[in-house]
């Protein structure tokens, strides 16, 4: 198919207003946490740093971030076993069960995140009687941050060559051996990958949070969610936001550079395969 | 996978120095040689954590909302009370608040999926077939980035862009159009830009698999590029469309965040759920409501499975 010059410059003046139209609004919040009016209206009327400064010494803005922070990197680790785990076992063997297995473990994001928060909310409170606190974000955290690690790890192992695990056994190695010293360091990146695509996920997740999150437990995105509707609090929000798009934005970046195969836990083309 | 357990793999490891505590050695040794004899249980050791994992925390907790939805809660003491009954899902199916809130959830869903499958077609075919290689991975990128920044953010960045004074009514006034404001347009609006990435990557992985032989050929056959698009591509893209619309559409259906943040006054079913679990302390109310959009999810994968969707995903 020949298109003619000019379909083709009117595709691409289209692209670059999708892409204008996927980053403004983002820019937009960028640009308001250095907004001198606390209306931010458009156009800006002037430059100011009072916001940042003011958000670094909110205590509820440290202490939230702290939370987040503590969040993300427990369900991190547990993601990156468990998801480690699961990707061996489907990979290196074909069991019954097998197809239903890899269905479960997309199922957490596949539904929308209120369905998964309301249904782990209604079994800690109701059938476990378990109270809500920053451990029940954890495990629903991990729950649906397997997922990317998961991805990231198998796509690793099908390019790997097992027979480099089964030479390592028959020199000798056991198990544990041939997992530390073969399998693992070619792992290493995809690991790396997986769980800063994890931390990422978790780190700004809002609506499974605010359906497991104890009482006294803010993360930034709920504090975020707090404080939206108070006007006074607006240029903090603002500057939180920033916050959390840098967060965000900067691991998936390192994740992208670090593996080429790195598969995101939407990217749909991959998510499945 | 043959093994010698006779010798430990101290050959295979050299930061063993030999000799060095020999008794838990062996120990270790003879249990990871009991693994290398027996996959089930290698495989067993693997998946235990994991799938014992999702099914405890994860279907159990469905199942169990599927049982609450079933449940009521005690007047008095504001309890949840295991006396069995139809009353919370008969009274979302039949009640009019419930039936409106389902009905404009359902519409708010497709506009999305419409509105982001209308621009995600072009773009992602200028990336696969039109731009240059280096361009495609730079594009890629671009597009991917944003998917990951968060979803809170990028409602709340829509809050700025609506708000009075804001963005949209700047660059609107000029052209005599106005702000929508806080509404169920701006819903929708929202709605269509946070998942506008999840319907590219799909139709954009579609149109890679298109072969440009293929293309070629149409059009030495003498097909005009309109054609060559409805009657080559089409074919071939419909997977991959349905496989983002999957996104767009079951997201939008659970959505409750963006109602709240950009929508006003506007009801979604998210929002009811929300309302029952928190002020109105209903748990199984909330669970008999979570129930629709998961059957109509439910329903659209049964639909479109037959398409080869799924292979998409």
């Amino acid at each position: 198919m020949r298109l003619s010059k000019s379909a083709k410059s009117i595709l691409g003046v289209i692209t670059g207003l999708v892409l204008l139209f996927i980053y403004a609004p983002l820019l937009l919040v960028v640009v308001n946490s250095f907004n001198s009016d606390k209306t931010f209206g458009w156009p800006p009327k002037g430059f100011t740093l009072e916001w940042w400064g003011r958000a670094f010494e909110s205590e509820g803005v440290r202490s939230a971030l702290v939370t987040s922070l503590w969040v993300a990197v427990v369900s991190t680790i547990i993601s990156l076993v468990l998801g480690t785990l699961l990707a061996l076992a489907l990979q290196r063997y074909r069991f019954f069960g097998r197809e239903a297995v890899n269905l479960l473990v997309i199922l957490p994001i596949a539904l929308p995140g209120i369905v998964t928060g309301i249904a782990l909310n209604n079994m800690f409170t109701t059938i476990l009687g378990v109270p809500l606190s920053m451990w029940t974000v954890v495990i629903a955290h991990a729950t649906f941050c397997m997922v990317t690690v998961f991805n990231n790890v198998i796509a690793r192992l099908r390019r790997v060559n097992s027979r480099l695990e089964e030479a390592s056994a028959d020199l000798g190695a056991g198990v544990f051996t041939t997992f530390r010293l073969v399998t693992f360091p070619q792992l290493r990146s995809a690991l790396l990958a997986g769980g800063l695509l994890a931390f990422a996920l978790s780190f700004d997740e809002i609506i499974v949070t605010t359906f497991t999150i104890g009482a006294g437990d803010t993360t930034l995105p709920i504090w975020i969610l707090q404080n939206l509707f108070r006007p006074n609090q607006a240029p903090v929000v603002n500057v939180v936001a920033v916050v959390l798009i840098v967060v965000s934005i900067v691991p998936i970046y390192l994740a992208q550079r670090l593996s080429e195969d790195s598969v995101g836990v939407r990217r749909p083309a991959k998510v499945a395969a | 996978m043959s093994l010698n357990t006779q010798q430990p793999g101290t050959a295979a490891d050299p930061g063993t120095r030999p000799g060095t505590a020999a008794v838990p050695r062996a120990r270790k040794n003879s249990f990871s040689a009991l693994l290398n004899r027996t996959p089930r249980l290698r495989l067993a050791a693997l998946l235990t954590a994991p799938a014992g994992w999702l099914v405890l925390v994860y279907i159990a907790a469905l199942a169990a909302l599927l049982i609450t939805a079933l449940w009521t809660v005690d007047t008095f003491t504001g309890k949840v009370s295991t006396t069995w009954t139809f009353a919370n899902v008969i009274q979302v199916l039949t009640d009019p608040v419930y039936q409106i809130i389902t009905l404009r959830t359902i519409w708010i869903a497709l506009a999305v999926t419409i509105i982001d499958a209308v621009i995600a077609v072009p773009i992602a075919f200028f990336i696969a077939k039109v731009a240059t290689a280096h361009w495609q991975k730079i594009l890629v990128i671009a597009v991917l980035m944003p998917l990951w920044a968060s979803y809170l953010v990028k409602a709340y960045a829509w809050r700025n862009v609506l708000a009075s004074g804001g963005l949209l009514e700047w660059m609107g006034a000029p052209l005599g159009v106005a702000s929508p404001g806080y509404s169920e347009t701006a819903v929708i609006l929202t709605l269509a830009y946070i998942w506008l990435p999840y319907m590219i990557l799909p139709i954009h992985a579609g149109f890679e698999k298109v072969p440009n032989s293929l293309l070629e050929a149409s059009s030495d056959l003498g097909a005009k590029p309109l054609k060559t698009m409805r009657l080559v591509m089409l074919p071939i893209l419909v997977p991959s469309i349905i496989a983002g619309t999957i996104f767009t559409f079951s997201l939008s259906l659970g959505d409750y965040i963006t109602a709240q943040i950009v929508g006003g006054t506007t009801q979604m079913l998210g929002t009811v759920v929300y309302a029952n679990v928190g002020a109105a302390n209903n748990l199984p109310f909330a669970s008999a409501v979570s129930l629709v959009p998961i059957v109509i999810i439910m329903v659209y994968l049964f639909v479109v499975r037959r398409t080869g969707a799924l292979n998409n995903l």
